[in-house]
């Protein structure tokens, strides 16, 4: 019965908007593939644009910048992200309302207030730009966006059980670690792979603060990109894309599963 | 009973107590050593700068290396040139013009995945809607490149049926094309978080009344809803409104926008950095005033923001 009813006009719009989704990310993947560089037309079957892409030196010099700088601002961010979460649920003071609120600042402002803001200071400051400093620039919205995840996850945890190993006479720190740390981990992990894919995409606070022997991928991309379609672009692009849609699967699945957990539990 | 509890008691007292000191003091460090050192460098890095800008903002025309003009409101009176004005304008008529498209087209998706979907669908489909969120925006952008090129995929198909080839890329179009694009996951996302808790036995219970489906979602979907819509409207608002890749890959020079003239000052060929400061602090102030309003109308639910 159901089958011969006729789809209502609310799916055909989703199937549009799905093909809407997706038609860019298709083309690239087909593009990548075709051998005329700059028809649109399909002239044949190649790989050679992944060749070209694995032995540019300049691409691979970008990526390894941007694993660098995603991987310790990932890290820095991790930890000050979960414990400012924790602090945040746990602790009563005066001046908790700004401090919550700056930050979230990261989340709201766009980034070329950020980018600004940040290359303003540092030049005031006389700090040399380098690799340091776009770290230092990515862990600000990095632990934003971490900590915003872990304390979404705190929100729904029974607080008793801490309580309880408090009283069962756990030191704090045993308490946090041994308690409250497994709890959090798939919304730690789970923040941390967003965090991951942000710092690897970022483009503007990276130009920003990046000084003149660094160049993170999307610096590289977007050098190359404003002055038309490069072909080689395409090869790099399905690899990214398929590198961070594996990335977001495994988040989805880590925090799925922790949330049957918790409600299994 | 009593001479049995009396000695444990006695024993067990002291390891308590001095539990009890540790405890007292780890109380007060405790808080310290969780929000100090994200608290630092928040301040550094955010507050801080941020405290600079509007300070830099105040130094009318102040470029980087010369010698501190005096204090003035001269960049923010420049922002009132004609050209200055329609900059802002534009910005403001690609956010507002983008959240209408994405209220428009997520609305019915977000709808579909949360209440006509099957059940057990719903979170596959959700997440296969938004992934395209984490790829490269750059990328994205690029992709749409490829795509409206005069040479590229659409004006390649509308050649097949002999039709002229057609500017689309470089426009004002472009520009909408590229940024819907890239906002409405986070709209059907939010959405979706609305219509999901959407109680069903209330529409159930004006069925029953005698309301058709239509009258039914008028009054209870719409304003059930209505704060969801509000807190997509504004994500989707500030961050089009801030957007840099999106005008500059797949606008022309013609569709300059505010992120685009900021970026202009500072990295770009003019190098004035007050103006560009004076900008960035009234993008702050219209994201500002953003979240006032939706503080205001909006829902409270933090999970929303």
């Amino acid at each position: 019965m159901d089958q011969r009813r006729p789809p209502s006009w609310q799916f055909i719009l989703t199937l549009l908007m799905f093909g809407y989704m997706y038609l860019p990310i298709l083309v690239l993947g087909v593009f990548s593939f075709n051998a005329s560089p700059y028809s649109a037309g399909w002239s044949g079957f190649t790989l050679s644009w992944y060749g070209r892409f694995f032995n540019d030196s300049k691409i691979l010099a970008a990526l390894q910048d941007s694993l660098f700088v995603a991987f310790i601002s990932v890290v820095i961010s991790a930890i000050l992200g979960t414990t400012m979460a924790v602090g945040l649920a746990k602790y009563r003071f005066p001046g908790k309302g700004l401090y919550r609120g700056v930050s979230y600042l990261p989340l709201i402002v766009p980034d070329i207030a950020i980018a600004v803001a940040t290359l303003v200071f540092l030049a005031f400051m006389g700090i040399p730009l380098s690799i340091w400093t776009v770290v230092a620039a990515h862990v600000v919205f990095c632990l934003a966006y971490i900590a915003l995840v872990v304390s979404t996850r705190l929100a729904g945890l029974n607080p008793h059980l801490e309580e309880a190993a408090l009283d069962l006479g756990a030191t704090p720190a045993q308490a946090f670690i041994k308690v409250l740390l497994p709890q959090l981990m798939p919304a730690i992990v789970s923040g941390c792979l967003l965090a991951f894919v942000l710092s690897m995409d970022d483009f503007l606070i990276s130009s920003f603060t990046a000084g003149g022997g660094v160049t993170t991928l999307p610096m590289e991309i977007y050098s190359r990109v404003r002055t038309g379609v490069k072909p080689d672009v395409n090869a790099l692009s399905v690899f990214l894309i398929g590198v961070s849609g594996g990335l977001a699967f495994l988040a989805e699945f880590i925090r799925h599963r922790g949330e049957q957990r918790r409600l299994g539990g | 009973m009593s001479a049995s509890t009396t000695p444990t008691s006695a024993t067990e007292d002291p390891p308590r107590s001095r539990v009890g000191i540790g405890q007292r003091l780890l109380r007060l460090v405790q808080p310290l050593v969780l929000l100090f050192p994200a608290g630092v460098w928040l301040a550094l890095l955010l507050v801080i700068p941020t405290l600079m800008i509007l300070e830099l903002s105040l130094h009318p025309g102040q470029r980087p290396g010369a010698a501190i003009t005096p204090y003035g409101l001269g960049n923010y009176l420049q922002i009132f040139q004609p050209t200055y004005l329609q900059v802002m304008w534009r910005s403001f008529y690609f956010a507002i013009v983008t959240t209408v498209i994405c209220v428009l087209l997520g609305f019915p998706v977000a709808y579909w995945i949360a209440v006509m979907a099957p059940k057990k669908w719903q979170n596959l489909l959700l997440v296969c809607f938004v992934l395209p969120l984490w790829t490269s925006s750059l990328l994205r952008s690029y992709a749409w490149i490829t795509i409206l090129r005069p040479t590229g995929v659409i004006n390649s198909f509308l050649g097949l049926f002999g039709i002229p080839q057609q500017d689309l890329l470089y426009q004002d179009l472009s520009v909408l094309i590229g940024m819907s694009y890239n906002f409405l996951p986070y709209m059907v996302l939010i959405l979706y978080a609305s219509l999901e808790k959407l109680d069903k036995r209330l529409l159930e219970a004006a069925a029953d009344l005698g309301a058709n489906p239509q009258q039914a979602f008028r009054k209870i979907t719409i304003p059930q809803t209505l704060p969801g819509v509000a807190a997509g409207s504004f994500l989707v608002f500030i961050t089009s409104i801030g957007d840099f890749v999106v005008p500059e890959l797949l606008g022309g020079a013609s569709s300059m926008t505010t992120a685009r003239l900021i970026y202009n000052q500072f990295l770009g060929a003019t190098r004035n950095w007050g103006f560009g400061s004076g900008l960035s602090m009234l993008l702050i102030l219209a994201v500002s005033i953003s979240i006032a309003l939706l503080l205001k109308y909006g829902d409270r639910d933090p999970d929303l923001l």
